[in-house]
């Protein structure tokens, strides 16, 4: 697939990082802020799309490789249900970090205040995990669509020259 | 009860529907598709207006960017 116009490769290259950094932001203040991990997930895996567009597919094979994403995939999954099963002493998903004063342990205080990034426990583990998981699985979609599209192509240019 | 925030929901629901008859108007495919990504766009600014801004920025990211970009990929396979 051929690169667009002059105009838009500026323009991504100038944006891209930006949205990928406000996607981890809103993947990591999932418990703070509206948002959590499929949401960030979505603006990490829009910044590849724009990648992706502006560039043409073949250009972007050495940064999107369809193999690290699904290690990265594997990887969500597998940090969730692992997650999940170590509450396995009182019951699954039990939130076993809360209030306890190590990781995301501190206790929260009631009222009005800018808020602890260090509380509630398991949940940004979890939306850690959601978020690897969305991204890497949207980038895997766009990346198989962008491939299709290239293959459909070449395809009917092959009909066509026979 | 305000009738700023209202006017505000009017003319974003009037753009709406402008934009989403521009997507059936238009003859090229390229602009057919921009406006109807203009159509989810000015859906999750209603979706942040209504106090739902978990949906506008699901709806922002996934419809207005991922379905856009899969539609040109379509598009392109087609030349």
């Amino acid at each position: 697939m051929r690169e667009m116009s002059k105009i838009i490769r500026n323009v991504t290259n100038l944006v891209y990082g930006f949205i990928i950094i406000f996607g981890f932001y809103i993947i990591v203040h999932g418990h703070l802020t509206p948002g959590g991990g499929f949401q960030g997930g979505a603006v990490v895996a829009s910044a590849f799309a724009a990648m992706l567009i502006s560039y043409g597919q073949l250009n972007t094979k050495k940064f999107l490789n369809i193999n690290i994403f699904s290690l990265l995939e594997s990887c969500g999954l597998t940090m969730f249900i692992g997650v999940a099963f170590l509450g396995l002493g009182t019951t699954f998903f039990y939130n076993f970090l809360a209030n306890s004063g190590s990781w995301f342990g501190n206790i929260v205080i009631p009222g009005i205040n800018a808020g602890d990034m260090n509380t509630a426990g398991v949940l940004p583990l979890m939306n850690i995990a959601v978020g690897l998981e969305v991204f890497s699985g949207l980038g895997i979609i766009v990346l198989l669509m962008a491939d299709g599209a290239e293959y459909t192509k070449k395809k009917e240019k092959a009909e066509n020259d026979r | 009860m305000n009738s700023f925030v209202e006017l505000i929901h009017i003319t974003i629901l009037i753009i709406t529907i402008f934009a989403g008859l521009l997507a059936v108007i238009f003859k090229k495919l390229l602009p057919a598709v921009i406006a109807a990504s203009a159509v989810s766009l000015l859906l999750s600014l209603e979706f942040y207006l209504l106090h739902a801004p978990d949906v506008a920025i699901a709806e922002a990211a996934i419809g207005a960017g991922l379905t856009m970009a899969i539609f040109i990929f379509a598009i392109r396979g087609t030349k």
